[in-house]
């Protein structure tokens, strides 16, 4: 023991140094906490490490994964993000405009795509490229290598409330990585590569109070902790990280209904932070959204070191609320039956939110642009011409609608088809469907992939409103601040949500077929050939034996 | 040495007379003794079709990702006083209101959401297939009938609620279907919804979910199969268009009633929206009906759709294993009751099981014997089984599933008490709850959908089966000798022209004779021109029923008698243009010859008809092949059996006739139920009201009575009356 409190001392003074010596590379770990509308919880892991660029600070890093560095440097990454997702995210009720659920609500399965820094000469083809693998089934054996990303893994800091089975038994997780780099642009405020890790899951807090069920027919939230939900506390920082805070979000539409509670039940007591919300840990800065009236509260784990922090939520009354949806939810499904051809319809419906988005007065002239932007395997033949539009009932004249549409046909067995669709909708739109036909193609007996039967995936396709960004403005200021995760929520970023998954049938053939005719045939064969063969070599050996004698 | 010397002796001893290949040796053997072979063949064909409850076997899950009955159920006591609540909130709504179908469909929704399950209400119209040209085997979603008129008096709601299954990509679902009567709805109909909604809450909370769960509560005023169709068509072939979409304002009551009832923050609009959850894996129709058991619960199943097409063995398979062996249910699937106490049959089944007695004794590893008692059951189901995928017609709403190659079935329990005991109805629908828990915990446990097990198959008993490999036996010896027999009768005229030549040394016939044979190759051609008229004119019968339609106020005898006129005008019109079908026998002497290739032409049609409708309904080209096969075989012209003996004449003329009565379908048809139900309810209409049902279902059992059955017979009579 004698031993060891120096040694710790001692590394806990290098690591310490490594802040003060090389702040060029940075690190950073955060946590957002969101009470949402279906008595769940959304938990965000937000860790960021930065560093400068090469040419100033040369190849060596002491925070930074050189995993990622020499990827970046050997492809030459502008800008890479891949997701791994397990569940789908509800845009319904998990809401379809903030920050987290535009850029953080991922297709199931793994999504990739890259920006590439291509050469002007080699340009044809284009430097961006886009994957997806709808059936890769998600687990600890993705989670592990990401880990290994993080300076502390999770040994400290608030990887290490990261409990596996917790994380694994949410409603929604999704493990992203994203990549930018400005390493070979000569261009750019920021130069230098900039990792950003995030983990995102819906949990259900377990509740002991489900029966309680009021007059009104409304549900009381449930009470939760860190603890609770992951079974851990957080027991103080990662020593590399520059910051290490924990979130807590209120949203715009909750603090109203919140506010309205306050009127009605005026007495309250000096613990609650909003009438009917009582936390269990006094936040140390409360932070204001300019646009809507959303809150965050901030919890600094360094200031908590002495004592780990579980900060928990105890709701007084039942509550309703509704998330913040994107002007129109997009859906996506099969028409047709058989094995011989279908229809793929992409449904967008006007949520109650489009109006507050748009705003009343401009509804009647004003048009939103949603572009729809889909990749298909090529077995599925999609035939172009075919697209039709359908605005709350009407067929409509497809260029009137749409307003620019971009096709790279599939290839068999090399390229997958892919079609962008810009559309121009008025605003007043109730309802638009997009519906293109296909063919299903006949695949070769070795090009089944194992499980042939259950059907074909094709990716989600992914809907984006390019007017409108899913952006949140803080009060106060922010650079003092410095909060990685919050400049990310000021980013301009569009509105965008993904499509389910489809699953089409394809014609799979009988694969023990062949076998059996290879068992039958080999069978005939073997009747028919031994009997001549047996009367030969029955005849040489006799004959052998008669000669032998 | 000398032996092969010996055997490449042998074929030069002979090498100026080469032989024929054996294949055709064997086929030349069979078809100068056709008459032989077809009698054997024949009876074969009818005794393997007997034999088959005896070589049925016993059912087995084949998919090993099934895994039924793997997990311990989770519903509980709880569960049950649940859906007791349930029944007891609709049962109380049936006696306040005379609305009560949007006040069902209302309180649903409200008990849907309670489960955090997406909830919509699905407005459909009903529309009466008529029967249409083109409309076999057509896609639904091109119908003509979208264009009629609506009232509100044909109008049903379905209340939908899905579960989105936690982790879960949402790319598969499994439909759970309760159907209820909601202008009348009865203790047994709330009881289903009752156990649907507890089933229900249950998946909204388990973790293991890796399909999504659709319930339809489906609104079953105008038939069960009506709504599941309209769901399923929506589902698969929506239409975008306002114009072909259920007119909201002109139902302003159904609509108001639904949307008052919606949360007050949405508005209703919300629960009218159409929502969509994957490929559909399975379905599950669940009823309850009010039976009164003698002996224990019990469980009903019904798997037969359109056109005989059967779903998955292994879905059968999953549901009779947990039911008997997990809930100590009774299994049952049809019977037809009539076949149970015939006297004939048990004889039939006393024997095989003597023979099987005899057998073991001879050597004891023979286990083929059955008792004569299983022996009357089997195929007493068997004959049932058979019936109904003949008839085409699907047994219940499942039919509509399998319209879209979705596996379902349908499962009615029914108590061994009365449903009102309140003690005994908990432990009902423990059971019932566990074993449909089980069964959709199987269903989600599929990686692939079902495809590992049989299709084609016919069920003996609920664990037994009799697969395609099997059952075709009995057809392929039923339809062998047809081609047989119309070989050797192309042959036989001209060997008796041939043997005429020889006998008959006068040179005047001699030469008449040799100029007829230089044409023989062609006088096929005036039969099949014969056999080719009458094919057409059954085509032009199978559309009357078009044209009948289209006449007002009609009644079946009526439509029956314009059918069977304009059929009679047709003929005589088609012969009158084409000429008659005899008169060809005035260029020739031999009117034997003249038959025998007729005869010829129509079973090689008659085997061509049925070898195709083996692939579309098995069932029904083994039915038909039982009826048509001795009547091609036997048919013969009355006035030309004279020259064997008195008795065989006799014999022949009787079979004749008596094969020309059953072998025309309406006849048949009211032999039948005349049998069945006394003679005195059979009327002229009746073969016409079977009909219309048979073409509301799209059955191909229509085409093949009337494109296949009915000119077949029509060329019997022509062979018959042959002058």
């Amino acid at each position: 023991m004698g031993i060891i409190q120096p040694v710790m001392i001692v590394a806990l003074v290098v690591l310490g140094c490594f802040n003060l010596c090389y702040g060029g590379e940075e690190f950073s770990e955060e946590l957002l906490l969101r009470p949402l509308p279906d008595r769940k919880v959304l938990a965000h892991f937000h860790f960021e490490s930065t560093t400068p660029p090469t040419k100033d600070y040369g190849h060596h890093h002491h925070l930074f994964p050189k995993a990622i560095y020499q990827l970046v440097h050997k492809f030459r990454i502008r800008e890479l993000e891949l997701s791994f997702t397990q569940g789908r995210w509800n845009y319904e009720r998990w809401g379809g405009y903030d920050p987290i659920s535009s850029s953080n609500a991922k297709p199931p399965g793994v999504e990739l795509w890259a920006i590439f820094d291509v050469p002007l000469d080699q340009q044809s083809s284009g430097s961006i490229r886009y994957g997806a693998l709808p059936r890769e089934a998600v687990c600890t054996e993705n989670l592990t290598p990401w880990l290994k990303l993080l300076p502390c893994r999770d040994k400290s800091g608030l990887a290490s409330i990261l409990d596996r089975p917790a994380i694994y038994r949410a409603f929604y997780h999704s493990q992203r990585l994203r990549i930018t780099s400005n390493e070979f642009g000569s261009e750019g405020i920021e130069p230098g590569i900039d990792l950003e890790q995030t983990l995102t899951i819906v949990v259900q807090p377990d509740d002991q109070r489900t029966s309680t069920s009021y007059s009104s027919g409304k549900m009381l939230q449930p009470d939760w902790s860190i603890s609770s939900i992951f079974g851990r506390k957080i027991s103080g920082t990662c020593v590399l990280a520059r910051s290490s805070s924990v979130f807590f979000e209120l949203e715009s539409t909750l603090v109203s209904e919140l506010n309205k509670l306050g009127v009605d039940n005026a007495a309250s007591d000096g613990d609650q932070v909003y009438p009917g919300v009582e936390l269990s840990v006094a936040p140390d800065q409360v932070i204001k959204e300019r646009k809507s009236s959303s809150v965050l509260f901030e919890f600094s784990v360094k200031k908590h070191d002495y004592k780990p922090l579980d900060i928990g939520v105890k709701w007084k009354y039942p509550i309703v609320w509704s998330c913040v949806q994107a002007p129109f939810q997009a859906n996506r499904f099969l028409m047709g039956s058989g094995n011989e051809r279908g229809s793929i319809a992409i449904s967008l419906k006007a949520t109650d939110h489009q109006r507050i988005i748009v705003g009343d007065e401009f509804r009647d002239k004003c048009e939103m642009r949603v572009v729809i932007f889909q990749v298909v395997p090529w077995y599925v033949k999609i035939y172009f011409h075919t697209v039709q539009v359908f605005l709350d009932g009407r067929l409509e004249h497809t260029p009137a609608v749409i307003e620019k549409i971009q096709v790279s046909p599939s290839e068999d067995r090399v390229s997958p088809g892919v079609m962008e669709i810009a559309l121009r909708l008025p605003c007043s739109t109730v309802s638009a469907v997009i519906t293109v036909n296909f063919d299903k193609g006949f695949l070769h007996i070795d090009e089944y992939p194992p499980d042939a039967n259950q059907g074909y995936d094709i990716p989600s396709a992914v809907v984006r409103f390019p007017d409108i960004q899913a952006s949140t403005y803080y009060l106060g200021d922010n650079s003092s601040r410095n909060s990685p995760i919050l400049s990310k929520f000021q980013e301009n970023n569009p509105v965008l949500s993904y499509t389910e998954v489809l699953l089409v049938p394809l014609a799979t053939p009988d694969f023990s077929m062949p076998y059996n005719v290879i068992t039958i045939t080999c069978t005939l064969l073997e009747k028919l050939l031994s009997s001549p063969d047996f009367v030969q070599v029955v005849q040489q050996v006799e004959r052998k034996i008669t000669g032998a004698i | 040495m000398a032996t092969a010397d010996a055997n490449a002796g042998v074929p030069s001893s002979q090498p100026s007379n080469p032989k024929p290949r054996p294949i055709v040796r064997i086929g030349t053997f069979l078809i100068s003794h056709s008459a032989l072979f077809s009698l054997i063949c024949c009876a074969a064909g009818i005794l393997a079709l007997f034999l088959l409850p005896v070589l049925a076997k016993n059912t087995y899950v084949s998919e090993n990702a099934l895994m039924p009955g793997s997990a311990n159920p989770m519903f509980s006591n709880h569960d049950t006083m649940e859906a007791n609540r349930l029944v007891k909130d609709i049962m109380d709504l049936k006696l306040s209101s005379g609305i009560a179908g949007i006040e069902i469909s209302n309180l649903l929704g409200k008990y849907m959401r309670e489960r955090d399950a997406d909830v919509y209400h699905h407005n459909f119209h009903v529309q009466k297939n008529q029967f249409h040209l083109g409309n076999f085997f057509s896609d639904s979603s091109y119908s003509w009938h979208m264009k009629e008129n609506r009232s509100c008096s044909q109008y049903g709601i379905n209340t939908v609620a899905i579960i989105r299954a936690p982790r879960g990509d949402g790319k598969e679902a499994i439909v759970l279907v309760s159907p209820y009567n909601s202008t009348n709805i009865r203790l047994s109909d709330a009881l289903s919804l009752g156990l649907s909604y507890s089933i229900f809450s249950l998946l909204s909370r388990v973790n293991w979910l890796a399909k999504d769960i659709i319930w339809l509560a489906a609104d079953s005023q105008y038939g069960e199969y009506a709504s599941v169709a309209a769901w399923l068509k929506d589902y698969h072939n929506p239409s975008f268009l306002d114009s072909d979409k259920s007119d909201d304002c002109t139902c302003p009551e159904s609509n108001a009633l639904l949307s008052s009832k919606g949360q007050p923050n949405t508005g209703g609009s919300r629960f009218n929206v159409f929502r969509h959850a994957g490929t559909l894996a399975a379905a599950l129709v669940f009823k309850v009906v009010d039976g009164k058991e003698e002996t224990k619960d019990t469980l009903s199943i019904y798997a037969e759709a359109s056109n005989g097409q059967m779903p998955n063995l292994d879905l059968i398979n999953i549901v009779n294993y947990l039911a008997v062996h997990r809930q100590g249910l009774h299994v049952k699937v049809a019977k037809l009751y009539s076949v149970l106490n015939s006297a004939w049959l048990r004889t039939v089944g006393q024997i095989f099981e003597f023979i099987g007695k005899t057998a073991k004794i001879v050597n004891p590893q023979w286990g083929f014997g059955i008792s004569a008692a299983d022996y009357v059951e089997g195929t007493a189901t068997l004959a049932s089984s058979i019936y109904y995928q003949a008839l085409g017609i699907p047994t219940g709403s499942h039919g509509a599933f399998r319209d879209y190659q979705i596996d379902a079935i349908t499962l009615e329990m029914s108590p061994r008490f009365s449903l009102y005991n309140e003690v005994r109805r908990l432990d009902f629908l423990l059971r019932g709850g566990r074993l449909l828990e089980g069964v959709i915990r199987s269903v989600n446990n599929l990686l692939e959908k079902f495809h590992q097990s049989f299709f084609l198959y016919l069920l003996s008993a609920p664990s037994k089966f009799v697969s395609v490999g099997i059952y075709m036996i009995a057809f392929m010896l039923l339809i062998i000798p047809l081609p047989m027999v119309a070989a050797s009768l192309y042959s036989g005229p001209n060997k008796r022209e041939s043997s005429a030549r020889t006998n008959n040394e006068n040179p005047d016939t001699a030469a008449a004779i040799v100029t007829s044979s230089g044409s023989k190759s062609w006088k096929w051609l005036h039969a099949a021109k014969v056999v080719f008229v009458v094919h057409l004119w059954a085509g032009l019968v199978s559309l009357i029923p078009y044209l009948i339609n289209q006449l007002p106020e009609r009644t079946p005898t009526a439509c029956m008698l314009v059918w069977v006129l304009l059929s009679f005008v047709s003929l005589i019109i088609l012969y009158w243009i084409a000429g008659s079908p005899y008169s060809y026998k005035i260029s020739h002497q031999s009117p034997n010859m003249e038959w025998a290739i007729l005869k010829a032409v129509m079973i090689s049609v008659a085997s061509i008809g049925l070898g195709l409708m083996s692939i579309i309904n098995y069932a029904t080209a083994q039915i038909g092949a039982i009826f048509m096969v001795p009547m091609c075989l036997l048919a013969h012209p009355l006035k030309h059996a004279g020259n064997a003996g008195k008795l065989r004449v006799l014999s022949l003329t009787t079979s004749n006739m008596v094969l020309a009565v059953i072998g025309f379908p309406p006849a048949a048809l009211l032999l039948v139920k005349g049998w069945l139900e006394g003679f005195d309810g059979v009327s002229f209409g009746d073969f016409w009201i079977w009909a219309e049902t048979l073409w509301t279902w799209n059955s191909a059992t229509y085409l093949y009575l009337v494109l296949i059955q009915l000119p077949c017979w029509v060329l019997c009579m022509h062979i018959l009356l042959h002058p």
